[in-house]
């Protein structure tokens, strides 16, 4: 049966420039990384190493305090600092600062405690907690989370190899790349579930990449070709489309029965179950009219942005924006210090007409209903902007501002470039502002109740 | 890494909410795909009326586009005349007043729905009414004897350019007849597609119309749902309920291709401004359209009957939106009876 998600843009690929260029190691010296102790969705981890301590590649250097997942060195040598630095989110975030002296001495590696294929699921979800695997799509969940979270709802895994957004073709090169890790750390994931199918969803602009994981697929295992549509690759969007379910407004994939993971993810607990290797490195697209030579890397976690960029060549010409991400949800740097973190699938350097620079000036609405039709998730973009602007934010949640996912697609349709997705921001703040204040509100009202029916019981 | 580069770096790069590309298309460019599917039809109305159409569109537009300009400058408000909104609003007023309509009547038709209906409201996107449909109405209620002479297409040479034949007999109009209960005498639906009938300048070439609308369809300006429900009601209806005892089909088909059905649906009715953005939204607006337009014209007292169908449609737009939001993700109505069920 054939599902297909609601609205979505298609805006141009921009894959050529890389989608041919296979994974290469950095080369360039790395003298020191920067690690940052907020690498995913949840609390920030807490330092576990001081200034002067020596660390080995491997050696965890951040433990989670509550959501989230231990952070490992990507090289060995001595801590430096544990202080603020840039973070590719916009705001300084405490970090663990290695120098490295260039030995790559290896920690010991996580013990595995059995042949993977016997794994139980409690070992499978320590191993992926220990490894530190966080979604490597972007958004960051932790994966041991996920999994347990998931114990028992789920009956459908699917590995989200959808890369929908332009330029970035870093999980394409891994599939195509290394197919065996991405199906069986796949296999391994579906097993810890419980389950005994796995569906790869992959964009039909990939078709190499689905011959080849098509190749190393077990009869369990099923490759399938998704079409060619931004947000493809976004998680509600991706379940509808390959099973025709809708994750509930406020939901997780698991109410409706599914688990969504990355194709690199997958690759991530591979390397964790089989060899009990943390997360130390990703690979990384550096790509975009700005940088010389675009080129798939794969990097130690923690090195400057600056390195990638010259990893493929230094830049050409004057850079317009360079973002950590890709074009339609990737966040606009202010410069190349901060650090590559899980989640840094690309960097894109965009100069001259690549990018659309914000618009000056006021800009009219003509209700022309694109921003409805592209918006997937079946919002009303632009009454939200309308509301945002006349100040009425109670109206916001009403129009169910909070299930947006912001993918952009009602921005990037708008022909009046009205930016969209800013305006929804800003609103889904407001919202969550007077969330609180009811709330509190309420409490102080039963608050009151309660004093004055214990003066009328005395 | 090099401090003084980042430095110079951080002044040169420029940051911005994600998305950070957009599509190519832009307001004025919506606008003049609007105008260069509107060109069939003005070709076809000269070659009927002659030169004079062409002057008469020339005079709405430049009246509009003036006024727009002039407002915007005494209000000191941002310049809007040239986002060509102005020229769409002057060109489809033209298109539904006859050849024979003077130039200061029509002037006044394009001062009236640019500075009444459009900009003390606010200006592009903040009308509630279509400009140059309301203009049209405000001139047929204001000057009736000036815009109700037809010419009979064909007739009208280089002369009238500078004289409007107001001592002219008024030629009979197909929706004239239908009007009153039977099929125009002695016109052919050949006649009536191609547009050799009286009329106003944009209402009478069906086929150019229509070649027109598909223009706008595969430039994804326009989507077809509010044109097809629109004419597709107007079929149905008229199709269940002929009047004076003609045969079905051919009162239907007359009824399709006479007046202003097809102008009002394909470039009148979808106007973004006064339509719904939803899709049940415009569904529902286009049907409204639809029913209205058989209704006014079964029963009521002018022949024509789409301009007050649209203009009451546009009233409701608000209305619409509101009441047809698309439904939320993550409901479907199946889960929703699931959970009544269980219930």
């Amino acid at each position: 049966m054939v599902h297909r998600f609601f609205g979505g843009v298609h805006p141009a690929g921009h894959k050529e420039a890389t989608e041919g260029v296979a994974i290469t190691p950095l080369t360039l010296p790395v003298p020191q990384v920067v690690l940052p102790m907020s690498q995913h969705v949840g609390a920030p981890c807490k330092p576990t190493v001081q200034v002067g301590d020596e660390v080995k590649v491997g050696q965890v250097v951040g433990e989670p305090t509550g959501l989230g997942a231990p952070i490992h060195a990507s090289v060995s040598g001595k801590v430096v600092a544990v202080a603020l630095r840039p973070h590719t989110s916009g705001s300084p975030v405490l970090s663990v600062v290695i120098e490295n002296d260039g030995l790559n001495t290896p920690a010991d590696p996580i013990p595995v405690p059995a042949p993977v294929e016997q794994l139980t699921t409690e070992q499978v979800i320590e191993l992926v907690r220990a490894a530190g695997i966080t979604g490597m799509g972007g958004a960051g969940f932790p994966t041991h989370v996920k999994l347990s979270s998931g114990l028992g709802k789920v009956d459908t895994i699917i590995l989200n190899g959808a890369e929908c957004e332009p330029y970035i073709t870093a999980d394409h090169r891994l599939m195509l790349e290394r197919p065996e890790k991405v199906v069986q750390g796949g296999r391994i994931l579906m097993r810890a579930l419980g389950l005994s199918k796995l569906i790869i969803g992959v964009e039909a602009n990939k078709m190499d990449a689905v011959e080849a994981l098509k190749a190393k697929a077990p009869a369990d295992v099923e490759v399938r070709a998704l079409r060619v549509r931004y947000p493809q690759g976004s998680e509600k969007q991706l379940i509808q489309n390959i099973t025709g379910r809708q994750v509930p407004p406020g939901g997780l994939p698991a109410h409706v029965g599914c688990a969504v993971f990355n194709v690199a993810t997958a690759a991530a607990v591979y390397d964790a179950c089989y060899e009990g290797k943390p997360v130390t490195h990703r690979v990384v697209t550096v790509t975009g009219k700005g940088v010389n030579t675009p080129v798939n890397v794969e990097v130690p976690l923690g090195i400057p942005l600056q390195t990638l960029v010259d990893a493929a060549g230094g830049l050409k010409g004057t850079p317009g924006r360079i973002l950590s991400g890709g074009p339609m949800m990737g966040v606009a740097q202010f410069d190349l210090t901060p650090a590559v973190i899980k989640g840094t699938n690309a960097l894109l350097v965009l100069r001259g007409r690549e990018f659309t620079p914000t618009p000056k000036g006021t800009l009219t609405c003509i209700h022309c209903g694109r921003c409805v039709s592209a918006c997937p998730m079946k919002l009303t973009p632009l009454f939200f902007n309308q509301r945002f602007t006349a100040g009425r934010y109670e109206e916001l949640e009403g129009l169910r501002i909070l299930d947006c996912i912001e993918c952009g697609s009602c921005a990037y349709s708008c022909p009046a470039h009205i930016p969209l997705v800013q305006s929804i921001r800003a609103g889904k703040m407001e919202v969550r502002r007077l969330q609180a204040e009811a709330k509190a509100q309420a409490e102080a009202a039963r608050a009151e109740a309660e004093e004055k029916k214990e003066v009328s019981a005395k | 890494m090099n401090e003084t580069e980042n430095k110079v770096l951080t002044n040169r790069l420029s940051v911005g909410s994600s998305p950070h590309i957009g599509s190519v298309d832009s307001v004025p460019g919506i606008m003049l795909d609007v105008i260069i599917a509107l060109i069939p039809s003005l070709a076809a109305a000269i070659w009927f009326f002659g030169p004079r159409a062409l002057t008469l569109v020339l005079v709405t537009v430049a009246s509009t586009v003036g006024f727009e300009a002039l407002y915007r400058k005494c209000m000191k408000q941002p310049m809007t005349a040239g986002d060509l909104s102005a020229v769409v609003t002057g060109m489809l007023l033209a298109m539904c007043l006859p050849a024979n309509t003077p130039y200061w009547v029509a002037a006044i038709g394009g001062a009236f729905a640019i500075i009444v209906v459009k900009q003390l409201f606010g200006g592009l996107g903040k009308n509630f009414l279509n400009p140059a449909l309301a203009g049209r109405v405000f001139l047929f209620s204001s000057f009736p004897a000036f815009i109700s002479v037809y010419t009979q297409p064909g007739k009208a040479y280089w002369p009238s350019v500078w004289h409007a034949a107001m001592d002219a007999q008024s030629a009979a109009t197909p929706m004239g007849s239908l009007h009153a209960g039977r099929l125009p005498d002695g016109l052919s639906l050949q006649q009536l597609l191609v547009g050799e009938q009286a009329g106003c300048l944009g209402e009478v070439a069906a086929l150019m119309l229509i070649a027109g609308g598909i223009y706008l369809v595969l430039r994804k300006v326009i989507s077809p749902r509010i044109p097809l429900f629109y004419i597709g009601t107007v079929a149905v209806l008229t199709f269940l309920f002929p009047l004076g005892g003609v045969a079905r089909t051919d009162w239907m088909l007359y009824n399709l291709l006479s007046g202003g059905l097809l102008l009002g649906a394909i470039f009148m009715a979808t106007d973004y401004v006064t339509s719904p953005v939803t899709p049940t939204g415009r569904t529902v607006y286009a049907i409204g359209c639809g029913a209205l337009t058989v209704f006014l014209r079964y029963f009521g007292i002018y022949p024509e009957a789409v301009s007050f169908s649209i203009l009451v449609m546009n009233i409701l737009v608000w209305a619409l939106d509101k009441a047809f939001m698309p439904h939320r993700f993550g409901t479907p109505w199946f889960q929703k009876k699931a959970k009544e069920a269980k219930k």
